[in-house]
């Protein structure tokens, strides 16, 4: 003990010790941080500033000044994460065009930066979903196969059993999935945006949503069987045989019955 | 009325016109082009050769695609072999197919032919022999004087097919014992586990809006497992206490805005599972029977008639959601003797 | 002649079959039999011949399909379903799209070929009807086809649910629910099909046995009856010049018709194979083995099943009753129970109906054109505007996304829609087929408008009109008139109420219901009137009076 006693008087010893430190923080922070953990470094004062300013000018008309919710305009936004506002805002469905049955996806008015940092302000009001770290929404760290027994049992009802999109009631219906990115659905699962359900961390796991992120990347690949007649199911091969197929079987029967000249 | 409109003002001289026109016969036959250019017949020799000679082009390309292209571990290369061998089959018969109608259409005689039709019904004379005969048989048979054969004969036959139809009907059913539908796995204290997984579940595990698809703990290991879950079911949902509506009998059967519906339709048993956590209804995809689940899931859209039927559940030492008791009526569609 | 050194002789495989069997005489009878020739009569081919694809596509398939519902874990190509636990049917549906080289290409012709089948046997139909060629002498031949059609319905659904995946399986699970809602035997017939509770382990093997055995032979069976009487009957043919009820006009069945035969067999299985290669059909790898739990957005059968999915959807729920203590599933009895059940019975009946309805005992070998059957036509037109409107309800989901629609709003209009479109159509129909008869009427009598103006002496201008010639005349006026059964005194003429009266009085109201409305066929008096007015003015008279006459008959009796 007297030979470290000694050297902590060394002219070393602070940067050691801090060396030291880092490390242990290093290890420690990749340990122990969520999959869920704040992908960018943490926000500055200028970011939350930028953010609340952005905020009041372009959301406060329904959702309040200080996102605390209008009665029939807007719910509160307080504890709602940074999640649900790079949901609701990259995919162009917030700021709301005019009310309608559900707010439909459009092309996004705010650019990245602008974006990060109304989240960031937003997630300052109170605790709630983060954007999910890249390696969270990695494909390729998943299993298509439990994805797959995941998305039928928790997603298809309503999203159609590839993610092509379906029916709600009321004019109101679940997006194709398709065109959605990773961070996107796994941000919509924690959030539960619009008429969604939300599946926290305890029923479907980090993992389980990677799955399903999985499952959903390998339908890129499209269908062994040729074109997939948008996945859609029977209705659309009825259509086929009966236009397609039919069709140019009758059109075969009319030459038959025609005289030559 | 208009049955004598032949007859109004007409002038006398027209009445010894025919009632009726008269068929023209055959319309003048048409010579094709093949019929009176021999270049014309030799091109269309040529095409039709021609084509069956891609017919046999298209079984070659489908036969290569078997052996050099087979599907491998990948979607690509399955749908590749797919379509090469489909598309040679579709070249080798539709080819063939396109020239062997040209063919008929442009080389083969297209004079028609006329062929008499007579009556369907035999002539007079072969009816009659066939009444005689008939009743000749009929006559040596005695079936008209002894009539204690004939009901001898009638009976035995009736019940011949019992001795068929008695094995086959009562085998086929199983057990036949229908009061299974009343029951299913939940009991008192059977714990709430995620569907597939198995996992069970706290009740601090859920947040306002979400909806579980839940299974009883233990399915996985019984061996009627497929029976049992399409029974036992259940979709557990969170909702805001303050939005929800319970009859007072019903009071103790949710935990903390947390309530568990059978998740059969009353309809005629798809899984319902669309859940829209900001109205609280719950679609079926099957029929569109909707149920709002803040007010004891009743129907307020579609085919179904009667609510969901309602899991009553609480929540362990553990804090894991149990179940109180099996559902309180059978689940699922309605059958005849559900009330009894 | 006989003698004469070029006279062909048989060959040496037809010398000796017929020395054994006397073929020689049946080919003198059958290879020159005349068959007409019009692409309306190709409809039936195509059930036929989509059926013997079904039966080659099928065999391929049965080498290779396990239908068993015991468990395996599959490994295999497709990521997402490697590792999966799921019935051997399933896993054995996936080694067969997957592994087997040409399996997803025999299984997707397959399936398409089904759908086809069921299309092809409904135009057909369609085509039959429209025609009238299921009158006297082929009633017979009717109800077989309409068995078959039934049949055709029984395979496509078992063959259907086979895979095992979760949307069969959830059709499975509606029709267990339909099942059960049958008063007094529901529950009992629910286990007769499934050997137990639903699902159990036995579905599959059996509706393999339904779909491999039973109903392929009696498919079979009946196709084979149904082409003997249609060689037997002769085919019907269309009106035209030189075609009568007493001849058929066409071709030698050897070598044009043979020719055509063939090459339209081959036609169809190559675009069938073209199908099969290139658009996904049925994709059971998308919706994952069965299990009761999912179900997934956009919940169809197959087309030809979806007529009682949407009746399904349209019946409201409040028509489920408790009568002492016993549930009475009226919203589901009526639209999948009743419904077809009423749909079927009519079109199995109708030659009867319209026969009795007529007094019309004659054979009938000529083809009806549509139009000169307004109500028959009309009503055919009704039933399937019907039959449409439960295919879109049965849509609903899809067409509220793809349309932006409510799914509320659709059910709704569908379930007006369903009572007043087929109303409208009857009415719009018949209006039609009556104004394209007087059209022929108007043709027969002035001719072609030519476009030729002509001034007379008189200052006088009138349009040349060029008269027909004498076969295109023929096919608007060589119809019989038909007019409705006069209905004969109550009472005889000693003052006695006859018996059978009210029979009589039901029947000539069906008969008025049918023949009240009519346009007749020009007669040559009528020509001869209308021409003698001049060729290019014959309006007054005989003409005119006719216009009016039907005209006024129009609506009095038309519901």
């Amino acid at each position: 003990m007297k030979a470290i006693a000694a050297r902590r008087h060394h002219k070393l010893a602070p940067v050691v010790l801090l060396a030291l430190a880092l490390l242990v923080t290093g290890v420690l922070y990749a340990a122990f941080t969520p999959s869920t953990a704040q992908a960018a470094s943490a926000p500055t004062e200028n970011d939350l500033t930028a953010g609340s300013n952005l905020f009041r000018a372009n959301c406060s008309t329904c959702h309040g000044v200080n996102a605390e919710g209008r009665a029939g305009a807007g719910p509160s936004l307080i504890g709602v994460g940074a999640a649900a506002v790079d949901f609701q805002v990259s995919t162009g469905r917030m700021p709301l065009m005019n009310q309608g049955a559900q707010a439909p996806a459009k092309p996004p008015i705010f650019t990245e930066e602008q974006i990060r940092q109304m989240a960031a302000w937003v997630a300052s009001l109170g605790p709630g979903p983060a954007i999910p770290a890249p390696e969270a929404v990695d494909p390729s760290k998943g299993d298509a196969a439990s994805g797959m027994e995941l998305f039928r049992t928790n997603c298809a009802m309503c999203h159609g059993a590839v993610g092509q999109g379906g029916a709600l009631t009321e004019g109101k219906f679940a997006p194709n999935l398709s065109t959605a990115s990773p961070t996107t659905i796994y941000e919509a699962m924690v959030t539960g945006p619009q008429s969604m359900p939300v599946f926290n961390d305890g029923t479907v796991t980090p993992q389980e949503k990677r799955d399903i992120i999985a499952y959903l990347d390998a339908q890129k690949q499209g269908s062994p069987g040729g074109a997939t007649l948008g996945s859609i199911g029977p209705v659309a091969e009825g259509m086929w045989a009966w236009i397609a197929g039919l069709g140019l079987l009758i059109g075969a029967a009319v030459w038959i019955g025609a005289k030559s000249s | 009325m208009s049955d004598e409109s032949t007859e109004v003002g007409l002038p006398a001289e027209q009445h010894d016109l025919p009632h009726r026109f008269e068929n023209p016969g055959l319309p003048p036959h048409h010579e094709r082009l093949t019929d009176t250019d021999p270049r014309a017949a030799k091109r269309a020799e040529r095409l039709i050769a021609a084509l069956f000679g891609l017919s046999a082009l298209g079984t070659i390309g489908a036969v290569a695609a078997f052996f050099v292209v087979p599907p491998e571990q990948t979607v690509a290369s399955i749908r590749l072999s797919t379509l090469l061998l489909g598309l040679g089959l579709a070249v080798a018969f539709g080819a063939a197919g396109i020239a062997a109608i040209h063919w008929s259409k442009t080389l083969m005689n297209d004079r028609e032919m006329v062929e008499e039709r007579h009556p369907q019904a035999s002539s007079a004379a072969a009816r009659e022999q066939a009444a005689q005969v008939i009743a000749d048989g009929v006559s040596d048979s005695g079936l008209s004087r002894r009539g204690a054969l004939k009901g001898a004969m009638v009976t035995a036959l009736a019940l011949a097919p019992l001795g068929f139809a008695v094995p086959l009907i009562g085998g086929v059913g199983g057990d036949w014992n229908i009061s299974k539908f009343r029951h299913t796995m939940w009991k008192k204290g059977t714990k709430l586990a995620h569907d597939p997984s198995g996992r069970t579940i706290k009740a601090a595990d859920l947040t306002i809006g979400s909806a579980v698809h839940v299974i009883p703990d233990g399915l996985n290991d019984v061996p009627d497992m497929l029976e049992e879950k399409a029974k036992a079911m259940v979709l557990l949902i969170r909702l805001d206490p303050r939005t929800l509506k319970e009859a007072p009998d019903r009071k103790d059967w949710s935990y903390e805005g947390i309530v568990a519906y059978s998740k059969v339709c009353t309809h005629v048993g798809c899984p319902v599972a669309l859940y829209e956590q900001r109205t609280h209804h719950l679609l079926c995809p099957c029929h569109q029977s909707t149920f709002d689940i803040a007010d004891g899931a009743k129907v307020v859209f579609g085919p179904a008639k009667r609510p969901l039927p309602q899991l009553p559940i609480t929540v362990d030492a553990e804090g894991y959601l149990v179940a109180q008791s099996d559902f309180h009526e059978p689940v699922g569609p309605s059958f005849w003797e559900r009330l009894k | 002649m006989s003698t004469n050194a070029s006279a062909p002789k048989l060959a040496a495989p037809v010398d000796i079959l017929d020395q054994r069997t006397g073929v020689a005489t049946f080919i003198k009878a059958f290879a020159r039999k005349v068959f007409p020739d019009h692409w309306s009569f190709l409809l039936g081919e195509i059930a036929l011949f989509s059926f013997i694809i079904l039966l080659l596509t099928g065999t391929f398939l049965t080498l290779f399909f396990v239908p068993s519902s015991d468990l395996v874990t599959y490994t295999g190509p497709l990521a997402a379903m490697n590792g999966v636990e799921m019935s051997r049917a399933f896993a054995s549906t996936l080694h067969l799209s997957f592994e087997v080289t040409g399996g997803l290409l025999m299984r997707q012709i397959h399936h398409w070929a089904a759908l086809i089948f069921m299309a092809a046997i409904v135009t057909h139909m369609m085509r039959v009807f429209f025609t009238g060629a299921f009158r006297k002498p082929r009633e017979i031949n009717w109800v077989i086809g309409f068995t078959l059609m039934i049949l055709g319905l029984a395979a496509g659904f078992s063959g259907y649910s086979l895979p095992d995946d979760v949307l069969s399986g959830n059709g499975l699970r509606i029709t267990d629910g339909v099942v059960k809602s049958i008063p007094i035997i529901g529950s009992y017939l629910s286990y007769f099909i499934f050997g137990g509770e639903f699902p159990g382990t036995h579905i599959i093997p059996r509706l393999f046995t339904v779909h491999i055995l039973l109903v392929p032979g009696l498919i079979l069976a009946l196709v084979g009856l149904h082409l003997f009487l249609v060689v037997l009957h002769k085919h019907t043919q269309y009106p035209g010049g030189g075609r009568t009820e007493r001849n058929v006009v066409g071709y030698p069945i050897f070598p044009v018709y043979m020719a055509k035969q063939a090459g339209y067999f081959l036609i169809i299985f190559g675009v069938l194979a073209l199908m099969g290669a290139t658009l996904t059909i049925n994709p059971v790898w998308n919706y994952g083995p069965y299990d009761p739990s999912p179900v997934s957005a956009g919940a169809q059968p197959d087309w030809y099943m979806l007529f009682l999915e949407g009746a399904l959807r349209l019946t409201p729920g409040f028509l489920e009753v408790v009568i002492g203590g016993f549930t009475l599933s009226l919203n589901v009895l009526i639209p999948a129970v009743v419904v077809p059940g009423i749909l079927f019975t009519t079109l199995a009946l109708y030659p009867f109906v319209e026969s009795w309805a007529t007094g019309d005992k004659r054979e009938h070998h000529l083809a009806d054109r549509p139009r000169n059957a307004p109500v028959r036509t009309a009503t055919g037109v009704s039933v399937l505007t019907a039959f449409m409107v439960l295919i879109l309800a049965g849509s609903n989901d899809l067409i509220a996304t793809h349309f932006h629609m409510s799914i509320n709003a659709i059910t709704w209009t569908f379930r007006i829609l369903l009572f007043v479109l087929p109303v409208v159509t009857f009415m719009v129909t018949k209006r039609i087929a009556l104004g394209l008869q007087r059209k022929d009427r108007e043709l027969v009598l002035h001719g072609h408008e030519s476009g030729k103006i002509v001034r007379f002496d008189t200052g006088e201008y009138i349009e040349v009109h060029q008269p027909l010639d004498e076969q295109e005349r023929w096919i608007r006026v060589q119809h019989d008139p038909r007019r409705p059964i006069p209905l004969l005194p109550e009472h005889n003429e000693r003052g006695v109420r006859r018996r059978g009266y009210r029979r009589d009085a039901l029947r000539t109201r069906v008969s008025e219901f049918f023949y009240a409305d009519r346009v007749e066929p020009v007669t040559p008096a009528e020509v001869a009137a209308a021409q003698a007015h001049g060729e290019h003015d014959a309006l007054p008279a005989a003409g005119h009076a006719m216009a009016e006459l039907t005209a006024s008959k129009d609506g009095s009796s038309a519901g």
